[in-house]
């Protein structure tokens, strides 16, 4: 509807029309003062007429448009409960205690617990091992670099986040468990396994290298980029005056970063971590190809174990409309959905001063 | 949850073109639709390609999973549904189906064992229940020793790896690990997937096989087909008669031979049979057909028919091409009765007449 004319009168056209209009002083002024550039260009005397039916329909598709995410995301939760709801009613709170998975028919019993623990442990496996390396990058970048190789870094770490998961799962599959399974497991398996106290994490007796830490390695690495751009964007906000007065008064780098720049971009920098997490509890294809899909109770960090997404990807297609099994399945689902909510939001929180 | 989505829009968009690839020219040949299980789906496609110029029927054959099919044609979105794991007379009744096998498929257990070649490791079924039960710990277990006395098993840790995608393969494996072991049965018990007491699970046949092939020591189960095509190591196994036998062509249609196939939902016990020289993990893929088409569908469903009739007289060199067992003439022949008896028109009438 707006040609090519419009937008040439629009500046013109806008102080006058605030002029002469009080109605635009209304606070769905932006709307109105551009749908009114566009309509009134080709009138006489640059005089614009407000309300009319473009306005309005326009006004009306960016309301819809904005509330139809609202009533999607409702939707989506609504469909989520009610397919949960008969598994929530069969097992009530013991759902999410419960560790057993059992789908043969006649003995069906259904329990979230391991894939519930697997999606959380292999979610914060990987945020131990990708922090420091983002750190790093962050760091390097805002830091150390020369300024010629920043941008091409830079760029190389938001490619990273673009590689589609499921080449991730491929590369885990080919390169990565076949390195844990004999460097790790097989290499220094003894070893760490002799540690005291925490021994017992690493002893395993599944030497086939798909298990949780395989997973939380090949997520650790998807989720590295997210993690590295915010923390490398937060620490660009410090303002440099800081920074020059900290390294006036003789400080170190090391210092600046340790006593200025992490003090000043703590919430953000956990916020960003939490933005990894996030998208790590969701993730399905790598995982899946990395982790093994054991049903059981992980006894160590090489034993294979499952995550929710995983669990649902794989059993979903096989499910008997309405069956437990199904409900059972949406019901983690659900769980899923709520996990990734309380940890977006938190994030959302703690970022909030730095995403207006 | 925007990639789920995004697979969601991938797998519906694939659907579509295969709803979409029957070109013009054969606009004027009669279509019908099944989906369902994706063990029988390299035969039902070759099939497909063939009979479109023999009949003028035109498949268009979408392998969502057994389960998938099952509920499919539950919901009359299809002319039929496909499943490997085969539906009780009960609930063949209470869906108004009818059921029916077109193939048979082997089930064989792959290893990799460094010095170990193709069919020469020899299991009975107690060791198979012991080693997916995670009893059986290491490939020289004085146990495996023995039965294996001229072979020299590698002391390695035996690593199990097992369906994680719920399949007909499973659900055949399972079948007979409870056939022959009761701790099994009421253990573990039998399924498309079941919660496994050990291992680790892949998805699919290419997963599976992948796992084993990567892992010293790993054993595993897969489709005969998909390990023939693959040259995968197979296993010998005792049958029931007590024999070693490996997996070859005659074992296997020695096994569908020594099944009764007159039981009612035409799903006969195919496992551990006690023929002498039978592979005793043999199992059908079954098609689910209305037994109550509406008007509108009793055209699709005499084509229906009409396919696979053609299949079962035309089509077994196909499938023995693509390493699966076809079905005797006996069985098709109980099976056009079968068609001609139970699916009626409408009016009554019987729709299969030839």
């Amino acid at each position: 509807m707006p040609g090519g004319p419009a937008r040439y009168a629009w500046i013109g056209g806008r102080r006058h029309a605030v002029a002469a209009l009080p109605s635009l002083l209304r606070k769905d002024v932006v709307v109105s003062d551009m749908a009114l550039g566009a309509q009134s260009a080709p009138g006489a005397g640059g005089r614009r007429r407000v309300g009319s039916f473009g306005d309005k329909l326009f006004a009306a598709l960016c309301a819809g448009s904005g509330i139809f995410v609202l009533l999607l995301l409702g939707a989506l939760i609504v469909t989520l409960f009610i397919g949960a709801l008969p598994a929530f009613m069969t097992y009530g709170a013991a759902f999410i205690t419960s560790t057993d998975w059992n789908p043969v028919e006649g003995r069906e019993s259904f329990g979230g617990a391991v894939a519930i623990f697997g999606t959380v442990v292999s979610s914060i496996l990987a945020i131990i091992f990708a922090v420091p390396v983002a750190f790093g990058i962050a760091y390097f970048l805002t830091e150390l670099a020369p300024q010629w190789l920043r941008r091409p870094i830079g760029t190389a770490i938001e490619l990273l986040a673009a590689v589609p998961s499921i080449i991730y799962g491929m590369w885990g599959l080919f390169v990565v468990v076949p390195f844990v399974q004999v460097y790790i497991q097989i290499g220094l398996g003894e070893y760490i396994a002799a540690i005291p106290m925490v021994g017992f994490l690493f002893e395993s007796r599944f030497f086939a290298g798909t298990s949780l830490f395989t997973g939380a390695l090949v997520l650790a690495v998807m989720i590295l980029p997210f993690i590295a751009a915010t923390m490398r964007d937060v620490f660009e906000q410090v303002p440099p005056v800081y920074k020059e007065s900290a390294y006036g008064l003789g400080a170190t780098r090391w210092e600046v970063m340790g006593g200025v720049v992490i003090p000043y971009t703590r919430i953000s920098v956990v916020g960003g971590i939490m933005l990894g997490l996030g998208r790590a509890l969701g993730e399905t294809m790598a995982v899946t190809f990395v982790i093994g899909n054991a049903n059981r109770m992980p006894q160590s960090l090489f034993d294979p174990s499952t995550t929710i997404a995983s669990i649902v990807a794989m059993e979903f297609p096989e499910s008997l409309a309405g069956s437990l099994k199904q409900s059972a399945l949406f019901a983690l689902g659900f769980l899923l959905f709520v996990i990734s909510f309380i940890v977006l939001a938190a994030s959302r929180w703690l970022l909030r001063s730095r995403l207006k | 949850m925007n990639r789920r989505t995004l697979l969601l829009g991938t797998g519906a968009a694939l659907a579509g073109s295969a709803i979409l690839r029957p070109n013009a020219a054969f606009a004027q040949q009669a279509t019908i639709t099944g989906a369902g299980a994706s063990f029988p789906r390299p035969v039902y496609d070759r099939w497909g390609a063939a009979a479109r110029d023999a009949i003028g029927v035109n498949l268009n054959y979408q392998s969502i999973g057994s389960g998938g099919g099952i509920n499919q044609i539950r919901a009359r979105t299809v002319d039929f549904g496909a499943t490997d794991a085969p539906l009780t007379v009960a609930q063949l009744t209470e869906g108004n189906l009818m059921q029916f096998p077109t193939l048979m498929g082997s089930i064989v257990l792959i290893v990799n064992l460094p010095g170990v070649g193709d069919n020469q490791l020899r299991l009975t079924s107690d060791l198979i229940v012991d080693i997916f039960l995670g009893r059986l710990r290491r490939w020289n277990d004085p146990r495996l020793v023995e039965a294996n006395r001229d072979l020299r098993l590698p002391n390695l840790p035996v690593s199990v790896a097992y369906r994680a995608d719920a399949s007909g393969t499973t659900w055949g494996f399972t079948n007979y690990l409870a056939r022959v072991s009761n701790e099994w049965r009421d253990g573990p018990g039998a399924g498309t997937s079941i919660q496994w007491p050990s291992g680790q699970g892949a998805r699919g046949n290419e997963g599976v096989s992948n796992a084993v092939r990567n892992t010293p020591g790993a054993i595993g189960y897969a489709e005969n087909a998909y390990a023939v095509v693959n040259r995968l190591i197979t296993t010998q196994i005792r049958n029931r008669a007590g024999n070693f036998v490996s997996p070859v062509m005659e074992t296997f249609i020695a096994a569908a031979s020594a099944a009764d196939w007159s039981v009612p939902n035409m799903a006969p016990d195919t496992l551990d049979l006690p023929g002498a020289n039978a592979w005793p993990m043999t199992v059908g893929t079954y098609i689910l057909l209305p037994t109550n088409p509406p008007a509108e569908r009793v055209e699709a469903s005499r084509n229906t028919m009409r396919f696979f009739d053609w299949a079962f007289r035309n089509g077994a060199q196909i499938a023995t091409q693509l390493e699966y067992i076809p079905l005797p003439e006996s069985v098709t022949n109980v099976i056009r009765a079968n068609w001609a008896r139970q699916v009626r028109t409408p009016t009554g009438g019987a729709i299969w007449t030839a």
